[in-house]
């Protein structure tokens, strides 16, 4: 039967424009329109011309900020993908065990951000956390509130045991999809244990991990509430990620003018990364089909 | 719409981003978009170029802030051929 071809559909569209339109255009025409004023409060507005972004541009605050925030999505992406895919490749391919480890697995990923964080503010600390108490115990200094590698590997370990999981099940899936028929003709060729992987699983993969990387990499870009609970951005500024930084100036020095220029510019590096990633996973699409 | 804070530079600038969406969308009803692949190796389509120019425009004027610092209308120039180069090669 032939498909008809109705571009009334589009206007089942509609609800989501404009819910997007609200909740998403209208604010960020508004950040823009902050991002050339400076004002004092009630809702009076000067203009400033470009100079927010001058400003921005040349303050070592931003950049010490997305530095700190491309070593955070760098070390997790670095830590998770493979993880994940090590996990996945090693989770039982079918029967009880299988559903018993996809509900262990995806239990983390049913926490809100605010209680992970507040798990590991409290697991970590010396006095009264689980991992705190023994690594002091054991003669480990580890003091997330003062010591800048602490809290590191405190807000990083926490991302990892959030979010691995996401990956392993997108990995566990993309493995699933394989037809038995290719580990068939693997094993006839005597394929080693890495030429498999190498040659079938990886490349079978690669449209799930492409997901998998894009979904944590913007989700890491984004991060605020988990470091936020954790670490509070310190100790000093060591741990203040882009988000936590520009909550810091919008809302606590009320700097409206310098924090939308910020978070425009924010926003233009969120979109220059995902259209990088959506456009190299549709091409894979292509050649895959 | 007072608590937008509005000013004649910004509405401006979302009027032009608007037209240039309508008026893509219109060309791309008229005479519907071949993707084609050009020097980036992906396949494109009227669209995607636009949306390349856009967001190129958008880091070019800023690196020219960045860097030059003065005469921001020159970026605009900057931006034109770049726009010229993307819609011919891309």
């Amino acid at each position: 039967m032939e498909k008809t071809v109705n571009q009334k559909a589009w206007f089942l569209v509609l609800p989501v424009l404009l819910l997007v339109a609200f909740s998403a255009v209208i604010p960020l025409m508004t950040v823009v329109n902050y991002s050339v004023q400076d004002t004092f409060g009630n809702n009076q507005f000067f203009w400033a011309g470009l100079d927010w972004f001058r400003e921005m541009l040349s303050s070592d605050r931003m950049w010490n900020a997305l530095g700190r925030q491309l070593a955070f999505s760098g070390i997790i992406l670095a830590i998770e993908v493979p993880l994940g895919i090590f996990v996945a490749l090693n989770m039982p391919k079918s029967g009880f065990w299988a559903s018993l480890c996809l509900v262990l697995m995806s239990l983390p990923l049913l926490i809100p951000w605010n209680v992970v964080g507040t798990i590991w503010q409290i697991f970590g600390r010396v006095d009264i956390g689980l991992l705190g108490y023994t690594l002091d115990a054991m003669g480990v200094s580890y003091n997330y509130t003062q010591d800048t590698l602490a809290a590191w590997i405190t807000i990083v370990t926490m991302d990892v045991w959030h979010w691995t999981s996401l990956v392993a099940l997108l990995a566990y899936a993309g493995l699933k999809s394989i037809p038995d028929a290719y580990y068939q003709a693997a094993k006839i060729d005597q394929a080693s244990r890495w030429k498999v992987f190498r040659f079938i699983e990886l490349p079978k993969m690669m449209g799930v991990l492409m997901i998998a990387i894009l979904l944590r990499f913007m989700d890491s870009f984004m991060i605020y509430t988990e470091p936020f609970v954790v670490t509070g951005g310190g100790p000093g500024n060591a741990t203040t990620l882009l988000s936590i930084d520009l909550v810091k100036m919008a809302l606590g020095q009320f700097d409206l003018g310098p924090a939308a220029a910020f978070s425009i510019m924010y926003f233009l590096v969120i979109l220059l990364i995902s259209w990088v990633f959506y456009t190299v996973m549709t091409n894979l699409d292509r050649k895959g089909a | 719409m007072d608590w937008m804070a509005w000013t004649w530079p910004t509405a401006t600038f979302f009027t032009v981003i608007a037209t240039l969406l309508i008026v893509f969308t219109v060309l791309a009803i008229r005479y519907p978009e071949t993707p084609r692949v050009g020097i980036l190796r992906i396949e494109t389509t009227r669209g995607d170029r636009l949306f390349i120019t856009l967001l190129g425009s958008a880091f070019i004027n800023l690196a020219w802030l960045g860097v030059v610092g003065a005469g921001q209308p020159y970026a605009l120039v900057v931006c034109l051929i770049y726009a010229a180069a993307v819609f011919r090669w891309v």
